[in-house]
Parts: C-alpha cells; structure tokens; sequence
C-alpha cells in the first residue's frame, strides 16, 4: 500500500498531465483550423483542388488595373508570370497603389478570380512580399 | 564630427565593459567591500554611450547627411521632433537606445543595492556586462549607426511617414525601458540563482525592479496600442500581429514573475518558478527584437530589414539560453527547506492557478506566432495564423482567470476559510443578473461572452466592494485588478456594440446606411512643413438626427513620398466617431470608413489604472501584512 501522501502526488501528476494534453491538443486543433495560408498567383495556377479556406495572395499590384465605383474595388495581382482578378469591398489602405506589393485575404472562386476580405496595409513603402521579390530576381 | 565622436565614444564604452568584467572578476574573489573601480567603470561606460546617443541625435537635429543611418531615416524638412524621434526610429539608433538603457539600468542597480552582498552584486553585473558587451559587439559589427557615406548626399530619405507621431515618438523608448529592465531581472536571478541567494530577502529587493519594468512595459504595449487605433485607420487596438504579439509575451510572462514575486516574498516557496520565470521574461524579450529585426515574420508591421543582424541575435540568444540552463540545472541548488504545501484555499493557490492560465495564454500566443515560422522551413508553406485562433483559446480560459482574480484578492495567505464568504455568491448573482438584461435588450446570443461578461463584472464588483471595505490594505493590487475588470468590459462593451460604414464616395455625394448619413461636403488643401494635407469635410448625421462635422486628413510627404490617412475622431465618455479617408489612385473616389467605437477611451483609461496601481505599490514599504 502506498501512503496517502503519494497517492495524492500521483493524483496530481496525473491531473497535470492531462491539463497539459488536453491544452496541447486544444491549442493544436483551432490551430488547423485558423491558420491562413500564403500564395502567389502561380502558386494557386498548380493548385489541384480550389477548397473553400480562407487564404492570402501576395503580388503587386498591375499597373493601370485598380477599376472602382461606389461599392467594390476591382484589380489585378500579378508576380509577372500570372495574373489574378481581385475583387473586394471594404477599407483600402494607403500604401495599395499600382506597381507596389499588395497582400489580400480572402477566398478563390477559381483560378483567375479572387474575393477579398481583406487587404493589408505594409507600413514600409520598401516592403515586397518575398514571393513577388525572388520572381522579380529571376527576371 | 558628431559621428566621429559618437563612433570613438562606443568604443569607449565597449573598453570599459572589458575594464568592468577584469575588476569584478578581480574584486570577485579578493576583497570584502566593493571596490570603487567597479563602480567608476560602469559610469564611464554608460557616459560614454549616453555621449555615442547624443552625438547621433546631434547628427540627426542637424541633419548631418554624411552619416548613413541620418541620411536613411531623416531629412531637413522634418520638424525638430521627429528629427529626434528619427534617432531611435530605425534599426541602428533603436539598437543603441537598448544600450543605453542597458548601462543605465545596471549602473542604478549598482547605487541603488548598496545592502545587497558584494558578491551577488558583482555577480549580477558580470551577467549584465555579457549582455551588454553582446549587444556592443552587435552593434558595432553588424548595425553601426555612424557609417560614413561619400560624396555627402544633400539630402536625406526621410522617416517613414507613419512613424511620424507623437505616440510612436515615445512608444520605442518607453517600450525599451520595459524590455531591457528584465534583463536587470534576468542577470540578478542568475546571480542569485549562482550563490543561491534566491529567497524573501531577494524577492523584497527585486521586487521594484520587476514592477519597474513592469510598468513600462504595460504603458509602452499601450501607447503602441493607441497609435495603431488611430493612424493605421483600421479602428481596431490589437490585432494580434506578430509584432504585437512579441510584445505581449514578455508582458504575461513578466505578470506571472509579479505576482509569484509576492508569494516568494511573503512564504518563501516557489523559488525555483521564479528563477524561470525571471529567465524567461528578457529571453521572450531578446525573442522579439530578434523576430522584428530579422523579417522572418510575416507581419503587416515588418519594416525593411536585413537577414544577417538576425542571426546574429540568434546566436547570442542561444548563448545567453545555454548559459541560464547550465546555471538553473547544475549550479542552482534549490536549497529550500519550507516545504511546498499549499492549502487548497488560499491566496497562493489561487495566484498559483492563475500562473497556470497565464503560461497557457502565453503558450498560445507563443505558438500562434511562431508556428508559421517553423511551418516555412519545413514545409516552404507561407501561412498566418488569425485573430480567431487567439480569441478562440483564450476568451474561455478568462472566464475562470476572472473569477480567481476575484476570488483569490478576498482569501488570505497560507490558510482561509469560507466564512463570511456569502457576498462573493451574491455578487456573482447580480452580475449574471446584469449581464443577462444588457443581453437580452441586445439579442445577440454569444455563450462565452454572456459568462465572460458576467465573470468581469464580478471582479469588478468585488474590486469596487474592496474600495469601500479593506481601508485600503492592498489599494495598489485592488487599483490594478479594479483597472483590469474594467479592461475586460470596455473591450467587451467596444466589441459588442461597435458599427462601420465603409464605401467609396465621390466629393459631393452621400451615403445612406442604418438611419446614419455621410456627406461629403468638399476637399482643402494646406501646405505643411513637410507634407500637403488633403482635409475632408464630411457632414455626418447620426440616427438621432443629431449633426457633427468630422475632417479626416490624407497627407502627401514629400520625401519620402508616401500617402498616410489621419482619422479625426470625436471622442466622448461613452463613444468615440473615427473616419477615414482613403485616396484611391488616379481615380474620382474617396475610400470611406466610418466607424462608431463605443467605450473606446475606457480601454487606455482603465490601461493607466493598472499602470497607476503598479506604481503605487512603488511608493509602499510592505506589499500587504
């Protein structure tokens, strides 16, 4: 028989233990299901499957592509090897402007067309998503 | 000139660290009493790069272009402030501010524990010294803020438009203050941890340096808090950013070490705990220089940096890990007699499970910010991880952290009972009951806020109850936690009822939307010292009927040339009007965003009520009898 003192120490071990796995397993799990994943638009051309998660595009913005009226925002993402319509309503940052990098968060209706959510401001008028960055080098 | 002897002044400051680090290592083992060389070097080396500061301040008042880093980051239109703001608004100039608060901060140690042992002393300072000596070698090597450029340019780049703000001005070195202040703490726990000196004794005398830096930390994560809510236009606080987040995990994790300081000073138990916790603090600190200055965060705040800095912050931060893990397991002998019992009841159990959910919380944040990080160099697979990820994992687990909060403020050290215990369930009640009458008017039907909600307005009444009835016993814990209740309702409150209106206008033209209508009157220009201002007046009818004219302003920089939007808030008690306005280029159309934040200035408010409650306990000589 083991004394009451140890039982009450493995009892809490035991209690630590699966606070500890339960919280792992928690913290895993709503991990899967909000993370948004990054794409260039030649990324999302070799997509096999268009499924229904949130995702984000980097590329810059075409020139003389951005078409606007009172309700949407209309433009094009390109990282010079392909292109993909964006469309979006909500609040535009400043730094979005032709020829600079632009990151937008949304979902694909297929390969040529995005829906925006979201469009993220860069606070650096230098910054480049390092996709669009590594197909300008190759260039 | 200035950045000559700016340059030979660094130095300077690097010989005597040498000069520190070869007389304590001397005095260390030969003398009884301090010696007084010690003490003269540590000045000189925290005069000398006070002058390396100054002197690159200099060259940026005076826009002394020859130097690299003014050149990159100033220009001689800005206005004298953000001249000087330039200084620590770039990498190179943000680097030497951690110096100087590093030198500054061991030398106050210094003068300040003149009771403390010679060898702890002087040991605490041999840590601090491995640090500063790094962050020379760093600095001097891979960021050097006195590069010469030639032929001199005429003039600069300029400074990052939206760092041009008076919040973002002081946010850097208010946030510094807080950030290197642990490593104060860290080089002391070592240096306890060493001599095994980690008792109630230690805990009195570290205490400040904790609430210190505590405090700093807290106001700096606010006044970047505050500037994100109205210059990025986004009408949002946080955002749970990468950036942001490397901010918050220092800030739970130097929490945690706050309160387990007070169980340490008050029962001596939990001595181990707090040597890690100590350790952790400026190692998540050190974490977040490093993952802002290395751009291997997919942040929306990541600015323009440079890959080899980071490994070199890399490097020496498995260096200083190794060497606290090396201390904390081979030469820290926990030499605690007391044993750990806790009674189930007390004020140290509950502190001690709320230790639990704050290292939960900051195990989320820490993995939700850097899993994309280790997903990349696996996998090559760019991701973010969102806002719904934290608010998901944590919002549920604040709901019990409220209630201990509550609960454990009204139960006393080692041993409480449940007598006289009755009003905590009537307070819960009439919260519930409160909570569930502004729901029901509301019909909104959201399960983890009603319980959320009815958690903080417990401890907001329990806090406000001890107002009236401890005749103010512990006033600075019960400021603190009264301003942390009040945190939780007004984000609560500004998430609840919040409403925007976003549509592209063009001048003249006006939008209905719920009973609220927008017109766009007309556009001024005005020419300002270093930007043209683009000042909107928009006529906005709000559903009362009730008129107010709010001026949003686009400004055009010169140099460098970038557009930046100033929402003009209308901030009263209950509600804050915000708008924005967005030009969309080559195009007739104004990007609109009008937004009703209420509570809004009830957030920073009740912020400076916490901030307010740590700076009393300052001022007392015993936390609580």
């Amino acid at each position: 028989m083991y004394g009451r003192k140890v039982k009450l120490r493995f009892f809490f071990i035991f209690l630590i233990l699966i606070i500890l796995s339960l919280s792992v397993f928690l913290i895993l799990k709503s991990l899967e299901e909000n993370v948004v994943y990054f794409k260039s638009p030649t990324e999302i051309q070799t997509l096999t499957e268009i499924n229904k998660n949130k995702i984000r595009i980097g590329g810059m913005v075409k020139e003389n592509s951005i078409l606007i009226d009172e309700k949407k925002l209309k433009f094009i993402v390109t990282d010079f090897k392909n292109d993909i319509n964006v469309t979006y309503t909500g609040a535009i940052p400043n730094l979005f402007t032709e020829g600079k990098g632009v990151v937008a968060e949304g979902y694909l209706k297929d390969k040529k067309f995005f829906l925006a959510t979201k469009i993220l401001a860069k606070h650096d008028e230098n910054y480049m998503p390092p996709e669009v960055k590594s197909a300008l080098e190759e260039k | 000139m200035a950045s000559l002897i700016g340059f030979y002044s660094l130095f300077s400051g690097l010989l005597c660290s040498i000069f520190v680090i070869y007389f304590s290592i001397i005095n260390f083992r030969n003398s009884k009493i301090l010696d007084k060389k010690i003490l003269i070097f540590t000045f000189f080396q925290f005069f000398f790069v006070i002058i390396s500061f100054f002197a690159l301040i200099i060259s940026f008042v005076i826009s002394d272009f020859s130097n690299e880093t003014v050149f990159n980051h100033s220009h001689t239109t800005k206005p004298l402030f953000y001249k000087i703001s330039g200084v620590w608004g770039n990498h190179e100039g943000s680097l030497l501010l951690w110096l100087v608060v590093l030198t500054l901060f061991i030398y106050l140690f210094l003068i300040k524990s003149k009771e403390q042992k010679k060898n702890y002393k002087i040991l605490t300072l041999l840590f601090q010294e491995i640090i500063i000596i790094g962050f020379f070698i760093f600095l001097i090597k891979t960021s050097n803020p006195f590069n010469y450029i030639f032929p001199i340019p005429t003039e600069g780049l300029g400074l990052n438009p939206i760092l041009q703000d008076p919040a973002l001005a002081i946010h850097p070195p208010v946030l510094y203050l807080g950030y290197v202040g642990s490593s104060i703490i860290f080089s002391s726990a070592l240096a306890g941890a060493t001599l095994n000196y980690i008792s109630k004794d230690w805990a009195r005398h570290i205490k400040k340096w904790v609430i210190i830096s505590w405090i700093f930390l807290t106001l700096g994560i606010l006044l970047g808090s505050i500037w994100a809510y109205y210059e990025l236009g986004w009408g949002g606080f946080w955002f749970w950013d990468p950036v942001e987040n490397v901010s918050l995990m220092p800030w739970l994790c130097l929490t945690t070490l706050l309160h387990c300081i007070l169980v340490l000073e008050k029962k001596n138990i939990l001595t181990s705990w707090v040597v890690v916790l100590s350790i952790t603090t400026f190692m998540l600190s050190m974490c977040g220089t490093f993952l802002v200055r290395s751009g291997i965060l997919n942040s929306v705040h990541t600015f323009a940096n440079d890959p080899e800095r980071g490994l070199f912050i890399l490097i020496f931060l498995f260096i200083l890990i190794f060497l606290s893990l090396f201390i904390f397991f081979f030469i820290f002998k926990n030499s605690n007699k007391n044993p750990t019992n806790l009674f189930w009841l007390s004020k140290e159990t509950s502190i001690l499970i709320n230790n639990w959910f704050m290292m939960y919380f900051l195990a989320v944040v820490l993995i939700g910010t850097i899993y994309p990080i280790f997903l990349e160099v696996i996998t090559s697979e760019k991701i973010s991880v969102g806002p719904p990820f934290f608010q998901k994992l944590i919002i549920p687990f604040l709901i019990p952290f409220l209630i201990f909060m509550a609960i454990g403020s009204q139960l006393k050290w080692v041993k409480s009972d449940l007598k006289n215990k009755l009003y905590l369930v009537l307070f819960f009640i009439i919260s519930l009951i409160l909570t569930l009458l502004i729901i029901k008017n509301l019909k909104i039907n959201f399960l983890t806020n009603t319980v959320l909600l009815t958690a903080a307005f417990f401890l907001f009444f329990i806090t406000v109850r001890d107002f009236f009835k401890k005749e103010f016993k512990n006033l600075s814990q019960n400021i603190a936690h009264f301003g942390f209740s009040l945190l939780i309702l007004s984000i609560l409150f500004n998430n609840i009822f919040s409403t925007e209106i976003i549509s592209n206008l063009k001048i003249g033209e006006t939008i209905n939307s719920n009973k609220i209508q927008i017109n766009f009157e007309s556009i001024n220009q005005k020419e300002k010292q270093n930007y043209k201002a683009i000042i909107g007046k928009f006529n906005i009818k709000d559903q009362y009927g009730k008129n107010q004219i709010l001026n949003p302003e686009l400004r055009i920089y010169n140099q460098p040339n970038i557009v930046t939007s100033e929402a003009d808030i209308k901030t009263n008690l209950f509600t804050d009007k915000f708008i924005t306005m967005n030009l969309v280029q080559n195009q007739d159309y104004f990007n609109i965003r009008y937004q009703i934040k209420p509570f809004m200035i009830w957030i920073w408010v009740s912020v400076i009520i916490i901030c307010f409650g740590g700076t009393l306990s300052l001022f007392k000589r015993n936390y609580e009898n």
